[in-house]
């Protein structure tokens, strides 16, 4: 096993009325078999044991799925890697001599919290607007009463992977949150279950996308290149779509 | 401590449906005059919120994440298990009944145990009106998979994300009534503790970790869908915030605590590295299909395993189990991997792994066979371990996965506190001494979609309830306990940091006991020295923990701060209850109670029950109750696999 020496370059902010800056961090002794988050823990310890404040992150499944995670590290959301989470990333990566400059998730829609912990509820009041089918518990008919076609299924399904980390709008540089809200809408878009509602899910899931300060899609495709799950931008292409049709027909 | 089942009487088929007209209603213009909490927004509690508000009740949800979609549910791969016998290879309710009691070990209920195999198929209905992308055949039907313990294909599955379609199925349910106005959501809310008014639940006490505020919030009803413990191991495959803390306080206010010490410990997992590992990662089992398991035949044998010949390996579970191989059950090739470490056969640097190779299967089937089966779990593994299983063998060790022991409850799903009612991983009630796979997503959406409205309507229609505020005694004293607690953590910290210790050191110091003395295998002179040891860890905590930062603000340190003192609290009734079941049964192996071939040997004479703690005080010994198992419909047989 190797270990690496790195110097981190680390966002410290107290709180979202602070003013935050850059604090340098040298760690020493960093295994390459440890991934991203346990070196921070690693880092974290020795600030507790000098007294001094850990850095804040949010973290939960550390296997790449509940999304929770995040940071920018060198100008790239979730690290170097493709299609890793923060959690999933590993300290092989890098190396020794390395500078990292970590940074919390930055949108006008996501408040700073603390050092690296940022405010992502405006991802779920996009979902809360109509990302899902309006259904009750019970009574509803037989799962194989209506046979979708399995290719169908596999396409909405390479939506529905999105974790919610919300590293597309971090990376756009409109801020906008069009990776994340059109993969819903391309989801229930694209199976039977979700077209009774599909005109009103577009037209509200947008509008409150757009009262949340995200902004809009130029095709620089950042998103897509950051995202853990491959998430595809076709889906952006799609939920205009969507929006368009919904726009026609409602007025 | 009472406890009365509620176990409807009648034919086992009846009794769901006669315990459904027998509960008492309420009227749904009556609902919205009653408010409900529920705790938890994995699949349980986002399903049992989401149901209750569409029923017209006032919910109000808490969870502890930034979003309710963050619930370690989401981690789920495998699937949930459905009694639809769309495979036509003889399913029924009645088998996936037997399967899952069998699967156990005998040591769950019989009625609860008929409901949840019930309802399964609801759940898939339900999952799929909802937009869950689920497999599908290419003639557009629900495709299955098939499963251990099972020799039928009944297991729903949506790549290997099931969990977090299902998950993501039921957090947009719980979107809906959010955006409705009939559920209010709570997040970033650690529960603190339970507040009981006349011997009754009336509602809970929260610290926000935003700001460090202590909240109480007042119901009629309580509803904790808090997950398991496994996290009392430090290493896991739970989510790191995962946690006793919710289930551990509802305990000393009087909920009964049952089968503690029941924890499953999953064979195929990535071993551990170093000392700063902080989770564990699951592998799926299917692995165990095409991958030999062995261990070099000598002790200390440091060779790179392709430089270890046939003739100096130990393929210790084709040797031991002819019939099964490889393929033995999670609890057996579990502990067989330990015992093969604990002679000092285990590989890699720590000593503590044992092979899984694919090099036979290669050479067998072909290099594009066996990837094409297994290519994405090979990624995943190459990803955290840098080693490619097509051309080394993988390593693997077993790991805390789930735990089966939880609050008790009775068939309304309600715990000894009236008005606290328990669902999924965090009540003890469908999988006795060991969970099949896909049965936990099942169970988790059975308690939220399908079972706990009945219960709580049957309860707030047969009692009555005096309003009460926030300002009553009982939740101004709860609020002080609180605090007082949190005060007492952070006292030690004045000082600074010098020849203290963190959260982390303790919390693993905790860990290392309990997996070394309350684990898969366990005896009564370790069970006897782990109790001896845990008290003088719990003192070191309250002595000696350092934590920075103070209570007003987001402070991670004092939050698992609080967590590893419920660990340390509850770790001794898991210990005491391990020793109190002087038999070995489903996961786990007492070394008193073994079979002439080694095997786990169940004492179904005087082990045929439920065991039940009692909180008697902070400084007297828990008492333990016995709720006695009646098997009426199907016999308990012991397992073989030789």
């Amino acid at each position: 096993m190797s270990s690496i020496n790195l110097t981190l370059k680390i966002w410290r902010q107290p709180n979202s009325d602070a003013l935050g800056a850059f604090e340098t961090y040298l760690l020493d002794g960093i295994h390459t078999d440890m991934s991203f988050l346990e070196m921070l823990d690693v880092l974290n310890e020795k600030l507790t044991k000098e007294g001094r404040d850990p850095v804040a992150f949010d973290h939960d499944c550390r296997e790449g799925i509940c999304g929770m995670c995040g940071a920018v590290v060198n100008g790239v959301a979730h690290g170097p890697e493709k299609e890793v989470t923060l959690c999933q990333l590993h300290m092989r990566h890098f190396q020794s001599g390395d500078i990292l400059v970590i940074e919390p998730f930055r949108s006008r829609a996501y408040p700073i919290k603390k050092d690296l912990l940022v405010d992502r509820s405006a991802l779920d009041r996009i979902i809360q607007a109509g990302g899902y089918v309006s259904v009750n518990t019970g009574g509803t008919p037989d799962g194989n009463s209506l046979p979708i076609p399995s290719q169908q299924a596999e396409l909405a399904m390479d939506a529905a992977a999105c974790i919610g980390c919300g590293a597309c709008v971090a990376s756009c540089p409109n801020g906008a949150a069009m990776l994340f809200t059109s993969a819903k809408i391309s989801q229930l878009a694209l199976l039977p279950q979700g077209q009774v509602e599909r005109k009103t899910r577009a037209l509200a899931m947008v509008a409150q996308m757009d009262e949340e300060g995200f902004g809009n899609c130029t095709n620089a495709r950042e998103c897509e290149a950051v995202c853990p799950k491959g998430i595809s931008i076709r889906n952006i292409a799609r939920m205009n779509k969507e929006f368009l049709r919904a726009v026609l027909a409602e007025g | 401590m009472e406890l009365n089942s509620r176990a409807p009487s009648g034919p086992l088929e009846k009794k769901w449906s006669n315990h459904r007209f027998s509960n008492k209603l309420v009227n749904p213009a009556n609902r919205r005059k009653f408010s409900i909490i529920v705790v938890g927004t994995g699949l349980a509690g986002a399903s049992a919120s989401a149901t209750l508000a569409e029923q017209g009740y006032q919910v109000k949800t808490f969870c502890i994440q930034d979003s309710p979609r963050r619930a370690h549910s989401i981690a789920a791969q495998g699937g949930i298990n459905a009694a639809k016998n769309y495979q036509n290879d003889g399913d029924s309710i009645h088998r996936l009944f037997y399967d899952t009691i069998k699967g156990g070990d005998f040591r769950a209920r019989e009625a609860n145990v008929y409901r949840l195999a019930e309802v399964s198929n609801q759940i898939i209905d339900q999952c799929v009106a909802q937009g869950v992308p689920f497999a599908r055949e290419y003639g557009g039907t629900l495709a299955n998979r098939s499963f251990g313990g099972a020799q039928v294909s009944r297991t729903f599955y949506a790549r290997g994300q099931t969990g977090q379609q299902l998950l993501l199925g039921a957090y947009g349910a719980l979107s809906r009534q959010i955006h409705s106005g009939r559920v209010k959501m709570y997040t970033r809310r650690e529960m603190m503790d339970v507040v009981v008014v006349d011997g009754r639940a009336r509602g809970i006490t929260v610290r926000n970790v935003m700001t460090g505020e202590i909240e109480s919030h007042v119901a009629d009803v309580v509803i904790l869908a808090t997950g398991g413990y496994g996290n009392v191991y430090f290493l896991s495959t739970n989510a790191m915030a995962s946690n006793v803390t919710a289930a551990w306080r509802a305990h000393k206010r009087g909920a009964g605590f049952a089968n503690p010490s029941f924890v499953q410990i999953h064979p195929t997992c990535i071993p551990v590295h170093g000392d700063y590992q902080s989770k564990l990662t699951l592998m799926s089992e299917s692995l165990r299909n095409d991958g030999r398991v062995w261990v070099p035949k000598t002790k200390g044998d440091t060779r790179k395993p392709a430089d270890i010949p046939e003739s100096d390996r130990d393929y210790y579970l084709e040797n031991k189990y002819p019939s099964f191989g490889n393929l033995v059950p999670r609890d057996v090739a579990s502990r067989n991997a330990k015992e093969q470490c604990d002679y000092g056969k285990g590989v890699g640097t720590t000593g503590l792994a044992v092979y899984l190779d694919f090099a036979d299967a290669i050479k067998r089937d072909g290099r594009d066979t066996i990837y094409k089966k297994y290519g994405n779990l090979f990624q995943m593994y190459e990803k955290i371990t840098d080693s490619d299983p097509m051309v080394e063998p993988m390593m693997i060790y077993p790991a805390v996965h789930y735990t089966m022991g939880g609050l008790w409850v009775d068939y309304d799903l309600m715990t000894t506190i009236p008005g606290l009612f328990a669902i999924g991983e965090c009540n003890f009630s469908d999988h006795g001494a060991n969970r099949l796979g896909a049965s936990a997503l099942m169970q988790g959406l059975a308690d939220g979609y399908f079972i706990i409205a009945t219960s709580i309507a049957h309860y707030l229609g047969t009692h009555k309830l005096e309003k009460i505020s926030e300002h009553a005694d009982p939740f101004i004293d709860s609020k002080r306990w609180v605090d007082d607690r949190i005060s007492k953590m952070l006292k030690n910290s004045v000082g600074g940091s010098a020849g203290k210790f963190t959260v982390d050191e303790i919390h693993k110091e905790l860990g290392r006991l309990m997996w070394d003395n309350c684990g898969m295998a366990r005896n009564k002179a370790g069970l006897e020295a782990a109790l001896e040891e845990l008290p003088k860890i719990r003192k070191k905590f309250w002595d000696s923990v350092y934590l920075p930062g103070t209570n007003k603000e987001i402070n991670q340190s004092l939050e698992r701060a609080g967590r590893v003192a419920d660990f340390l609290e509850f770790g001794e009734i898991m210990i005491r209850d391990a020793l109190a079941r002087e038999e070995s049964c489903g996961c786990h192996l007492r070394e008193e109670s073994q079979t002439e071939e080694n095997e786990a040997k169940r004492d179904d004479v005087n082990f045929s029950h439920v065991s039940v703690w009692e909180h008697a005080g902070n400084e007297k010994a828990p008492v333990m109750h016995k709720e006695p198992l009646v098997f009426e419909y199907v016999t308990p047989s012991q397992r073989s696999y030789k």
